[in-house]
């Protein structure tokens, strides 16, 4: 006998929905679970924000607006255009741009590795490349891709450096530091490679065959094809990749620390030690920083100021790949 | 009769009996139509999918709806188990009354609504289960979990799927030819054993063979259940059905009749060009 | 003969030569990525054999023993059960989260501006620096409700990391599950939420779980949020539980690297060749339970 039917009530009621509690608590469940990412993001904001205001002025952010009035320690002149970066001197100084100057060094330098050999392997990979050759070589750079950057910063200072950058420019009788920002340059561009050629390839398997016959038909070769066509077909997806490589390289820290040193210095030299915001948070969470100092609130002003930066990046690569989607039926 | 026979009407004479105390309630009933359909319409977006249908449906017997494709046979279909609220753009209007009730009504609950009135697909769709679970799932989901293993054997016998696979029941659905998976998706949706089956032209995705046991199985049927079927195989509807509905194209219900009217004495004209095959 | 000369005025020397030139640019930069990989990795291994042939550095100290102030005394246990440790926690706190989220957003959530905002946060989530989830957690949890550097605060930090990975691996997985078997559950009177947990879950759960396993392999090797969040950076003990003061594998990678003396960078390096191996290891399973499950559905 069925357990669920009562004979004496008629078929009507049995279609009738009942309160399904457990559904609505299911569900609220796991909105919630979904709720928690937007929470985290909230949460990097306030936290940034909060604590870089300590940074700035002489109370935190929540103080300031529960007791009122706050006196200003740091001005954004200073920070923003200052040339030197010393805060636990005895006369301390808070220019960020020596600073920004290593990160961009590094972010610069990267994309002109990464990009130009990203996109070729991308060419290659979705023009040229046999199958059987293809399903070699993309999982050995997803294998490049996931070596953690604390061992390409290993291999930054115990092969790149030594092996490589130093004998060179000897020859020209220049000299390297041994923390220098080419070894930095080298290794983000390698580990931002497989990125770009990931995703580009992605991006140029999506243009339609048509396209390419369509060149083909005119008499066009495969490189006039690849160039002409499938690059320009693709180019909002390949763009995205490159603005992807570049957020990347902006956050990169253990190779860059690594490599790099941890002199913050105003230069264009790739070859003398320099510092990233990265590479300072690093130094500076080692230096056990006690709560509530300028030295501990720094941390929160350069992590505000280097968050602003990938997020515009990321923010900039969401706007193309939706205003520049192509679509092909 | 051989041994095995014997067991098996057994089983089945055990089966029928105990079908007959489930079921003691409806047999009253027998002289009203199941589903009563009254100017059920159906949109998709701004577009009209369904004209307005009116038809009856009665109970235990093969109900077959045919037509061309892109008629609305299938949507149609899917509106009587509300399976068209998954649908996001899907909007229903009209009545469909099951026993009398609305199942559109505020108040009823399509999972409720699913468990009386149960579906086979176009394409044999097997859980990534044992043989045995696939079987069992309505009923475990419906918590009708007591004498599991005759339930399943049961719904298996009349999907004369049982000789086939009594002796694998742990291994992988999945492993089962394309027909034997057809009529392991009936012996699930009978298992947990509905009044009224849908089935949305289960055939066809069949060999010839396949096709055979299922339509010798859909005849079966009916003597417990009230089927409903799509199917774009006019000579498949003939064989089987009680009464036909014949969709044309817009998604308008043209005639519904019985089955030897239709097809030898239609009353209306496309119908009979569709049916002689001078359309479509 | 008929057709002598009859492309002559088709003149392809240039095309051919600049295609040529083309191919090989495109093949030499494709094969640039795989040749620094090899030099890395025999980099690696050189450094690595160093320091028990040079240096005599026992390998069995080095398994057994937690890190030292002396070279030859120092092991990398302490390291490696931190690790293990980071990774237990980190599962468990985004796994379940992680699922969940990736189960409302596809089987659940409506098209309102509400999803579309969760779904643009992921992206923008996955798109974070790893070190400002360090300085999350380290002004939130370590300073905030003043648990201090603890294991704990170590693996909240790369949970977060690693939640918009496993959500987007585990949206994929449920979106490969067939539509069929949703119909055929639904038509058969289950709720929403028995199909999934007894259908789609069951039917999607190698994917979820190849898509953690990566996850955790990169979760395994970040180094810059633990720091942060004040991980002891060389274990010179076997840490005890979640709410010990922690080292792991990639930050005393990082301590050893940065020491001053030849010893320390073999170390180093032998560090990177376990880290590596396991990681590897990781990615292995991860590959043979997708190749096992894929051709089920």
């Amino acid at each position: 006998m069925s357990t669920d039917t009562d004979p004496s009530q008629g078929f009507a009621d049995e279609i009738v929905r009942k309160d399904n509690a457990e559904n609505r608590r299911v569900r609220r469940g796991l909105f919630g679970c979904a709720a928690i990412t937007v929470l985290t993001t909230v949460a990097i904001f306030v936290v940034l924000i909060d604590n870089a205001f300590g940074f700035f002025f002489d109370v935190r952010l929540y103080e300031a607006t529960l007791q009122g009035g706050a006196t200003q320690q740091i001005t954004f002149t200073e920070y923003f255009t200052g040339a030197r970066w010393a805060p636990s001197h005895s006369t301390p100084d808070f220019g960020i741009l020596p600073l920004i100057n290593g990160t961009l060094m590094v972010t610069v330098g990267a994309a002109f590795v990464s990009i130009p050999i990203g996109t070729a392997t991308a060419i290659y990979l979705s023009e040229y490349a046999r199958p059987e050759v293809r399903s070699k070589l993309k999982p050995a750079l997803e294998v490049l891709a996931g070596v953690p950057t604390i061992v390409y910063g290993f291999f930054a200072i115990s092969f790149i450096t030594p092996i490589f950058i130093r004998p060179f420019f000897e020859l020209f009788g220049v000299r390297a530091s041994f923390f220098n920002a080419l070894a930095a340059i080298i290794v983000v561009g390698i580990m931002t490679i497989p990125m770009v050629a990931s995703i580009s390839e992605d991006a140029m398997q999506a243009v339609p065959d048509d396209l390419r016959n369509g060149a083909y038909a005119l008499g066009a070769s495969r490189h006039e094809v690849s160039m002409g066509v499938v690059l320009p077909a693709s180019i909002s997806g390949v763009f995205a990749s490159y603005i992807l490589a570049i957020s990347r390289a902006i956050g990169e820290t253990m190779a860059v620390t690594l490599a790099m040193g941890a002199q913050p210095r105003m230069s264009l030299s790739p070859l003398v030690e320099m510092m990233t915001m990265t590479s300072f948070m690093v130094s500076r969470a080692r230096g056990e920083s006690a709560v509530g100092s300028i030295d501990y609130q720094s941390l929160f002003a350069v992590g505000l100021t280097l968050f602003v930066m990938t997020l515009a990046a990321n923010l900039l690569n969401d706007y193309i790949k939706r205003r520049y989607r192509e679509v092909y039926q | 009769m051989s041994s095995q026979e014997q067991t098996q009407s057994n089983a089945e004479l055990e089966i029928e009996t105990e079908i007959q105390s489930e079921r003691s309630d409806r047999e009253t009933r027998a002289d009203e139509p199941v589903l009563e359909v009254r100017e059920l319409d159906v949109h998709y977006g701004d577009e009209r999918a369904l004209q307005p249908v009116n038809a009856d449906i009665p109970e235990k017997k093969v109900t077959a709806i045919i037509g061309p494709s892109g008629c609305g046979k299938s949507t149609f279909l899917r509106c009587v188990n509300r399976m068209n609220d998954q649908i996001d753009v899907c909007s229903v209007g009209g009545e469909l009354y099951f026993h009398g009730k609305n199942v559109y009504d505020d108040d009823v609950d399509p999972v409720a609504l699913r468990r009386k009135i149960g579906q086979v697909f176009q394409r044999p769709n097997p859980f990534p289960k044992s043989i045995y679970d696939n079987v069992a799932y309505g009923l475990r989901i419906q918590g009708k979990t007591d004498d599991l293993d005759t339930r399943v054997e049961r719904a298996l016998r009349r999907a004369a799927l049982w000789s086939e696979v009594e002796d694998r029941l742990d291994e992988s659905a999945l492993d089962l030819s394309g027909g034997q998976q057809q009529r392991l998706c009936i012996a699930r949706a009978i298992a947990p054993d509905p009044e009224v089956l849908l089935m949305d032209e289960p055939a066809s995705a069949l060999d010839p063979i396949a096709t055979a046991k299922v339509e010798d199985l859909i005849e079966d049927l009916a003597e417990n259940y009230t089927v409903v079927i799509v199917t774009h195989n006019m000579q498949q509807a003939a064989r089987i059905s009680d009464k036909t509905a014949v969709f044309l194209t817009g998604g308008e219900l043209v005639e519904f009749d019985d089955t030897t009217t239709i097809f030898e004495n239609p009353a209306n004209q496309a119908v009979e060009d569709y049916i002689t095959g001078k359309f479509g | 003969m008929g057709g002598d000369g009859l492309f002559e005025d088709v003149d392809l020397t240039w095309v051919k030569r600049k295609g040529t030139a083309f191919y090989l640019l495109c093949l030499a930069s494709s094969l640039f990525g795989i040749v620094m990989l090899g030099f890395l990795i025999l980099d690696v291994l050189y450094e690595a054999a160093l320091g028990p042939i040079e240096f005599e550095i026992s390998l069995t100290t080095f398994l057994t023993d937690p890190a030292s102030r002396h070279p030859e005394q120092a092991g990398y246990l302490g390291a490696i059960l931190g690790s293990v440790w980071l990774m237990v926690l980190t599962v468990i706190l985004s796994f379940f989260i992680g699922v969940g989220s990736a189960i409302y957003l596809e089987e659940y959530a409506p098209d309102t501006r509400i999803t579309r905002l969760i779904e643009a946060n992921l992206t923008n989530l996955a798109g974070v620096p790893s070190i400002v989830y360090g300085l999350l957690v380290l002004a939130v949890f370590v300073n905030g409700f003043t648990l201090g550097s603890i294991l704990l605060a170590g693996s909240i930090a790369l949970a977060l990391l690693v939640m918009p990975i496993i959500i987007v691996s585990s949206q994929e997985a449920l979106r490969a599950v067939p539509s069929g078997m949703r119909d055929g559950s639904s038509a058969t009177g289950a709720t929403r939420w028995q199909t999934i947990r007894h259908v789609v879950l069951p039917a999607a759960i190698p994917g979820i779980m190849t898509g953690t396993i990566l996850a955790l392999a990169r979760a395994i090797g970040e180094t810059a949020p633990l720091i942060m969040v004040g991980a002891i950076l060389s274990a010179i003990r076997l840490p005890s539980g979640p709410f010990d003061s922690f080292g792991s594998m990639p930050t005393q990678i990082y301590y050893w690297a940065t020491a001053p003396g030849p010893e320390w960078g073999h170390l180093a390096a032998m560090a990177i060749v376990v880290l590596l191996a396991v990681m590897l290891s990781m990615n292995a399973a991860a590959v043979l339970l997708r190749n096992r499950y894929e051709k089920d559905l």
